[in-house]
């Protein structure tokens, strides 16, 4: 299925742009109202919701022991995946992931371990033989724009929260405290901003509408010192090195509004 | 024998009332008894009862006046999407006549349109059209999305719901019946009858929902628009 936007539509996003103000009320660089709650799956180690307008997902984090990667031999592991399920948008189709599932996983992936979220050598139970692998799933439950923002939001907060059991080593052999779980060696908490370029503008959290007619889109990840950990463009046209710039320099600052979120 | 109030939320599964009664749509009749098959609100008129779903998608009819979008251009017809599981056609003939003429010169795609379903087939097909008074092409303007269910609400008793938007934000408003409405005017005044339209659908199976939208303009127009509004007041109140 196309997704074709009516040229009115078009043409009164470009033109509320043009004015600096956008459908929904807000400013250039502003956000929808964002909510986050950890805790909410009672099954899996960590888990986080987040809504930031009417874009909503889930992201649980589940622990498990498995073989150190041979290149990596003492360092945890950590795996971002995501899910965009049919219920989210007419647009997303059951079956293997597409590209826009694959990229979200990618960027997600690539700000939490770039940005060093996790201190994964303190993941590791016996050098070169067990570590423990985090995997982070992402599920969109409704899809209404800008679902990188809140998949980073989303997974920091989950990781956050997350109490995995502790793993101690008893003659050789790998002995779980259950009772007792402990929180995941946090270093970080890198935050990711989206920006779409529409009528040459640089807006903050493009929602569904207005994602459908940018002609490009850029995400920046960054830590809590304002060091860049991940970028991502997207769309059509091209980016000027000054967009590029500006977009850095307001991610710093956005970010820290974003970070008041987090558990 | 009647188990529910009019008015009444139901969901799936519901019994409504017995056999004295006849089914409406959204109803169905086991063991003697008539049964919700949605979530929605209970209408009873007379001895026949129907419940009124909440949400629910458009299904064309003939004669409806819609809101579509072009999506595809053939060879001899343009496809719509009109908010719809199926989507509708427009043939060519019907806007050149005989003539033959290149159709993306008319009507490109990502155009609106607002059209007349001229027939639904077995299959579903539907056939739309553009003769009759004001059909034809948007320019400019917002769309706004509603559920097809809410659109009598909108309009009012006798459009009274509806003149009063166009009246208090001095926007051209069009509803089709498929649940898209399209209003033009100055862009501040476009937020606000979105604003009000949003609301109206949120709160449609409430009662009371004129006062309510009028305070609402009144709020969001501000105070000078307030001492206009009390001269038609009488008359929308009816």
């Amino acid at each position: 299925m196309v997704n074709i936007v009516p040229e009115i539509t078009r043409k009164s996003i470009v033109e509320l742009i043009e004015n600096g103000e956008r459908a929904d009320g807000r400013s250039i660089d502003e956000y929808r109202d964002i909510s986050v709650e950890v805790g909410v799956i009672e099954k899996a180690e960590g888990s986080a919701r987040v809504k930031i307008g009417k874009t909503q997902l889930v992201v649980g984090i589940k622990p498990q022991i498995g073989d150190p990667f041979s290149d990596t031999p003492n360092v945890g592991v950590l795996m971002t995946n995501s899910e965009l399920l049919p219920m989210a948008s007419p647009l997303f189709e059951p079956g293997p992931p597409d590209e826009r599932s694959v990229e979200l996983a990618r960027v997600t992936d690539r700000c939490l371990r770039e940005g060093k979220i996790l201190d994964l050598e303190k993941l590791c139970i016996i050098p070169g033989e067990k570590v423990w692998m985090i995997f982070v799933d992402i599920h969109v439950l409704d899809y209404d724009g800008n679902l990188m923002d809140a998949a980073v939001l989303g997974s920091v907060a989950a990781l956050i929260s997350a109490k995995i059991p502790n793993a101690t080593v008893e003659d050789d052999k790998i002995v779980l405290d259950e009772e007792n779980p402990v929180a995941l060696p946090i270093n970080e908490k890198p935050l990711m901003c989206t920006f779409a370029k529409i009528n040459g503008e640089l807006i903050n959290d493009p929602s569904l509408d207005e994602e459908n007619v940018m002609d490009a889109r850029i995400s920046i990840g960054v830590r809590e010192d304002g060091s860049i950990c991940a970028m991502q463009k997207g769309g059509e046209m091209p980016l000027t090195k000054e967009e590029v710039i500006s977009a850095v320099s307001r991610t710093i600052e956005k970010t820290k509004e974003l970070r008041e979120y987090l558990p | 024998m009647i188990f529910v109030e009019d008015k009444a939320l139901v969901v799936p599964g519901d019994v409504l009332a017995d056999e004295e009664y006849h089914t409406g749509r959204g109803t169905f009749k086991e063991d003697n008894n008539i049964c919700s098959s949605l979530v929605g609100l209970v209408a009873i008129r007379d001895k026949k009862i129907s419940v009124i779903p909440l949400q629910s998608k458009y299904i064309p009819k003939r004669g409806d006046v819609v809101i579509g979008e072009v999506t595809d251009i053939r060879f001899s017809m343009w496809n719509l999407d009109i908010n719809s599981p199926y989507s509708g056609f427009l043939p060519a003939s019907d806007v050149f006549g005989k003539e033959k003429r290149d159709l993306n010169k008319a009507f490109n795609v990502g155009d609106v349109l607002f059209l007349r379903v001229v027939d639904v087939d077995e299959v579903k097909k539907v056939k739309l059209g553009l003769k009759g008074r004001g059909l034809g092409k948007f320019r400019g303007g917002i769309l706004i999305y509603i559920t097809p269910t809410k659109v009598p609400r909108l309009i009012g008793k006798k459009g009274s719901m509806i003149n009063m938007i166009k009246d208090e934000t001095k926007c051209d408003i069009i509803v089709g019946q498929n649940g898209v409405v399209w209003v033009k005017g100055e862009p501040q005044m476009e937020r606000v009858a979105e604003k009000v339209i949003n609301m109206i659908e949120d709160q449609a199976h409430t009662s009371g929902l004129t006062d309510r939208v009028r305070n609402m303009l009144s709020e969001l127009l501000g105070k000078e628009i307030e001492e206009v509004e009390e001269v038609p007041e009488p008359d929308v109140d009816e």
